[in-house]
C-alpha cells in the first residue's frame, strides 16, 4: 500500500493547547495514516517515523536495528549536515549495541531486581513522608516539582549509588540543563564539563573509600574509572529526571481527571494498575532512535541499511489497535504491555525502582492532602517543550485546604 | 504447561517476577530469571502467558 504512505517533514514543536497529556496532533495523525510514515530529516535524510505499537515493539526487540551513537548522524530537528558523531563514551551504555552494552549493563542488573527494589519501599516511604511534612509546614501554594517530584527520586538514586547528600543540588541543576530541552550550546558544554568533573571526583572517592552502595560494589570489577563515570552518569540522569517527571505530570493528570482520582482514593489497592496506566498514558520518555544495520522489511516497507528510524513510544502507547479508548486515562485498565520503559535489551534498568517510588509517592501525597488541587488554571501550567528528551511540567503549583 | 528459559537471552528486567511472582524469581547475583515452578499449576497459566509475552528479550517459553 505504498500509495498511501504518509510523509512528515518536521517534528511538531508543541502539543495542542488544552491537551498537555496527548502526543502532538501531527504524530497522532501519522498513526491514523498507518503504523509507519516517511520522515524527512532536516539534513534531507529520508528516514522513518514508526508510530504504531506492534512495529515499535518489533524494532525495539530486533538487533538489526542499532542504538550505536556513531551511526545516528541525522538529527530529527536540527541540520547537522556532515557532522562526525563519535561513539558513546565508555560506560554510557544507552547508545551502544552488544557486546559493548552488556559489559556495562550486566554488572548492574543484579542490583536492580524486583526484590532489591521492593526492599527500598520503607526508605522511600520515609523520604516521601519527610517531604510531605515540609510541604505541609510551608503551606499552600507549593510547587510540587521542587517540593516533591524532583527531590524524592533524586535522594533515592543518590543513596543507591552512594552520592553524598550535600552534592545533590549541583548535580540536579546540571541534569536539568541536559534534559530540559532549552539550554544553549554554551550552557550544555558548561554543564557537561561540570558533570564530568564531579563524576571524576565521585569515582575517585569511592575507589579510595568504598562504602555500601552500587558504585562502590562495582569497584571490585575490571571496569575502569572512565567506564564507571559513564555508568554513573547514565544511572544518575535516568534516576533524576524520569520518575520526577512522572510524579509531577502524573499528579497533574490525576487532578485533571477527578473521577479517576476519586476512584483511586476510594480503592488504594488500584495503585499498581494505576501506576502502569499513568506510565502508558503519559509516556514521558517519548521517542527513541535506531539505525538499520541491514535492509529490513518493516510494515510493508524496506528500511535500507544506514537509515534512521524514529520510534514514537507515546503514540505506540496510544495505539487504538492495542489499547481500547487509548486517549482515555483509565486507572483500572487491565491491558498491560505498555512500552513506557521501552522493550528489548535496552528496556529500562531502573523500572522496578521507578514502580516502587510511584507506588509509594502517589498514595502518600493523596492521603496527606485530601483536598489537593491546582493553584493556577490548568492552561497556565508550564510544560516542557517537545525538544526535551523527557516530557513533563516545569512547575506544578498546588494548594489544599488548611 | 512447561516453562523453558533461554538464560543467555535474559536481561533481568524482572517483568516475569512482577507478572507471575509465584512462578518466577530473579538471581541475587546477576538478576537473571529463576524458575520456581517449571510446571506451574493451572491457576498460574494466564499470568505465565502474560509474562512470556511481556518478556523484553524473548527469553521465556511456555509449552502447553
Amino acid at each position: 500500500m505504498s500509495e498511501s504512505l504518509h510523509t512528515l517533514t518536521t517534528m511538531p514543536a508543541e502539543r495542542r493547547r488544552g491537551c498537555p497529556f496527548d502526543p502532538p496532533a501531527e504524530l497522532i495523525e501519522a498513526r491514523e495514516h498507518g503504523p509507519i510514515s516517511r520522515y524527512v530529516f532536516p539534513d534531507g535524510h529520508q528516514g522513518w517515523l514508526v508510530s504504531g505499537y506492534d512495529l515499535v515493539r518489533a524494532v525495539l526487540a530486533d538487533p538489526r536495528f542499532s542504538s550505536r551513537k556513531e551511526l545516528m548522524i541525522h538529527h530529527p530537528t536540527i541540520d547537522y549536515s556532515g557532522i562526525e558523531v563519535p561513539p558513546a563514551p565508555p560506560g554510557e551504555f544507552l547508545l551502544m549495541d552488544e557486546p559493548r552494552h552488556g559489559r556495562y549493563r550486566k554488572p548492574l542488573v543484579g542490583k536492580f531486581t524486583v526484590r532489591r527494589m521492593r526492599q527500598l519501599t520503607e526508605r522511600v516511604e520515609q523520604i516521601t513522608a519527610e517531604h510531605l511534612d515540609a510541604m505541609e509546614k510551608a503551606g499552600p501554594p507549593v510547587d510540587l516539582v521542587t517540593a516533591f517530584a524532583k527531590p524524592i527520586p533524586a535522594i533515592v538514586i543518590c543513596e543507591l549509588l552512594g552520592v553524598p547528600y550535600e552534592d545533590r543540588g549541583r548535580f540536579q541543576e546540571q541534569i536539568d540543563t541536559f534534559l530540559g530541552g532549552e539550554a544553549s550550546d554554551e550552557e550544555l558544554i558548561a554543564a557537561y564539563v561540570a558533570t564530568q568533573n564531579y563524576l571524576a571526583e565521585l569515582v575517585a572517592a569511592k575507589r579510595a573509600n568504598p562504602t555500601d552502595d552500587v558504585l562502590s560494589d562495582l569497584m571490585d570489577s575490571d571496569l575502569t574509572d572512565e567506564e564507571l563515570r559513564g555508568m554513573a552518569l547514565i544511572l544518575l540522569s535516568a534516576g533524576f529526571d524520569t520518575t520526577a517527571n512522572m510524579l509531577a505530570l502524573g499528579t497533574f493528570a490525576l487532578l485533571r481527571n477527578p473521577a479517576q482520582l476519586a476512584a483511586l482514593r476510594a480503592d488504594p489497592t488500584m495503585i499498581d494498575r494505576a501506576v502502569e496506566e499513568l506510565l502508558r498514558y503519559l509516556s514521558v520518555a517519548k521517542q527513541f532512535y535506531r539505525v538499520a544495520l541491514e535492509d529490513v522489511e518493516l510494515g510493508g516497507q524496506t528500511i535500507k541499511a544506514g537509515t534512521m528510524v524514529i520510534l514514537s513510544l507515546n503514540t505506540a502507547n496510544r495505539d487504538p489497535e492495542r489499547f481500547t479508548d487509548p486517549h482515555v486515562l483509565d486507572l483500572n485498565r487491565q491491558e498491560g504491555g505498555h512500552l513506557a520503559f521501552s522493550h528489548g535489551i535496552h528496556q529500562c534498568l531502573g523500572q522496578q525502582l521507578a514502580r516502587v517510588e510511584m507506588r509509594v509517592a502517589f498514595p502518600a501525597l493523596l492521603n496527606r492532602f485530601p483536598t489537593l488541587r491546582l493553584a493556577v488554571p490548568a492552561d497556565e501550567v508550564v510544560l516542557r517543550p517537545e525538544s526535551a528528551d523527557i516530557y513533563g511540567v516545569k512547575s506544578l503549583p498546588v494548594a489544599w485546604d488548611v | 504447561m512447561r516453562i523453558s528459559v533461554d538464560a543467555g537471552r535474559c536481561i533481568g528486567s524482572g517483568m516475569c517476577v512482577l507478572t507471575a511472582g509465584e512462578v518466577f524469581d530473579q538471581s541475587e547475583d546477576d538478576g537473571k530469571v529463576v524458575v520456581l515452578r517449571p510446571e506451574p499449576p493451572a491457576e498460574s497459566w494466564e499470568a505465565v502467558r502474560r509474562a512470556v509475552d511481556l518478556c523484553p528479550s524473548a527469553a521465556l517459553k511456555a509449552l502447553a
